[in-house]
């Protein structure tokens, strides 16, 4: 697989979130759960087509991978997917410590990288002139982990991820566009039809 | 038989003990997934977690990291726990308010109560007193354990509360119970 070092980030292709989500979304035919971090991250989402599979994030910043992390533990039969910005793993860059330790084979995780907190005024991260997230993640513990050159190589590393034999963490850099839509705001219901996806929950 | 009869005052010696009774309950309720961020009062727990399969126990870099994983868990089918100290807790409001509370996941969540009762560290004093407010400001459920011959009742019936009305819960294990941690050096 590809190293940080053999494809940095100011090689790779600028990408859009919601073309990306889309194509992601297009490829899910056993299932898939889908975690979709704080802001544009789960807008794009939702725009891409509701799933019941689709769990969307309204708060709780920087929690996309340790959620993911949890379904998938509790299902490891099925593949989990989880979809953060930049900004947001900035928050929890501990979480892929323990992602690399417990090392969960269903689990892909893509972060989208635009350099900037888009939503509260396209700030820069932190990180933007200076961090490599995907060589953070390498040093993590996280050898499955790349940036995506362009679209397709987003796809070939999308299908590669589902023979691994560990997690795997995709790096995107995307544009400065906002989200294309917007989740509707109502938690329970997430979270129970999550949970209909998932054959947790019988519906009443 | 002799293995028998000393596993079983093995097992009963420890079952007496509040990590004994957490363990113990934890399992009768099928809480699996414990992940935890340590505390030196929690040690013999998060030892005897590692040492039963049946549950899957593992360090977490933060607490808001841990109740994280515990939602996706439940979500998934699987009830977990969270571990903790005070201070730990004290980093949760957010995550409560915007996770936990308004999706309605009964994360689990016991925190080793330091701050209090001979306390040797100030900043443990002035974080500690920031948790009862918190829990109250979001209307959270909490106990505060002080007595072994109650704990067990107490732990039991939080699970299942929090389980049966889908709200997290707070269970405070105080030096009271547990001894604390005390200055030695």
């Amino acid at each position: 697989m590809n190293t940080a070092s053999k494809t940095p980030a100011r090689n790779t292709k600028v990408m859009n979130r919601f073309d990306l989500t889309s194509r992601l979304v297009a490829r899910l035919k056993n299932e898939e759960a889908v975690v979709g971090g704080i802001g544009n991250t789960n807008f794009d989402l939702w725009a891409a087509g509701h799933r019941p599979q689709n769990f969307y994030m309204l708060g709780s910043m920087g929690l996309a991978f340790p959620i993911a992390l949890g379904v998938a533990l509790a299902q490891p039969k099925r593949r989990v997917f989880a979809l953060e910005g930049d900004g947001s793993l900035l928050m929890q860059l501990g979480s892929l410590s323990t992602i690399a330790t417990l090392a969960p084979k269903n689990l892909t995780m893509v972060v989208m990288d635009n350099g900037i907190y888009q939503i509260t005024g396209a700030q820069p991260t932190p990180a933007a002139a200076a961090s490599d997230l995907v060589a953070i993640a390498v040093a993590s513990g996280l050898p499955n982990s790349a940036w995506a050159a362009d679209e397709d190589d987003f796809e070939r590393l999308i299908d590669q991820s589902l023979a691994s034999e560990g997690p795997t963490l995709i790096g995107v850099r995307i544009d400065d566009k906002p989200g294309t839509g917007a989740t509707r705001r109502d938690p329970v219901q997430i979270r129970e039809r999550f949970m209909l996806g998932l054959g947790v929950r019988q519906p009443l | 038989m002799a293995l028998a009869e000393d596993e079983s005052s093995l097992k009963t010696a420890a079952e007496k003990s509040w990590h004994g009774i957490v363990l113990q309950t934890l399992k009768r309720n099928e809480v699996s997934l414990v992940p935890y961020v340590p505390d030196r009062v929690l040690t013999p727990l998060i030892k005897n977690l590692h040492a039963d399969p049946f549950f899957t126990t593992f360090p977490a870099a933060r607490e808001e990291e841990a109740v994280g994983i515990v939602s996706g868990a439940w979500m998934g089918g699987v009830r977990g726990a969270a571990l903790m100290q005070t201070s730990g807790f004290a980093t949760l409001a957010n995550v409560l308010a915007s996770l936990a509370i308004p999706y309605q996941i009964p994360v689990i969540m016991f925190v080793s109560e330091r701050g209090t009762l001979g306390e040797f560290n100030y900043g443990q004093a002035l974080v500690c007193r920031t948790m009862r407010p918190v829990l109250d400001s979001l209307a959270m459920e909490h106990h505060t354990a002080t007595r072994l011959d109650e704990f067990e009742f107490i732990v039991d019936r939080s699970i299942k509360q929090a389980v049966a009305t889908q709200a997290p819960v707070a269970l405070i294990l105080s030096p009271l119970l547990t001894g604390g941690k005390v200055f030695d050096k």
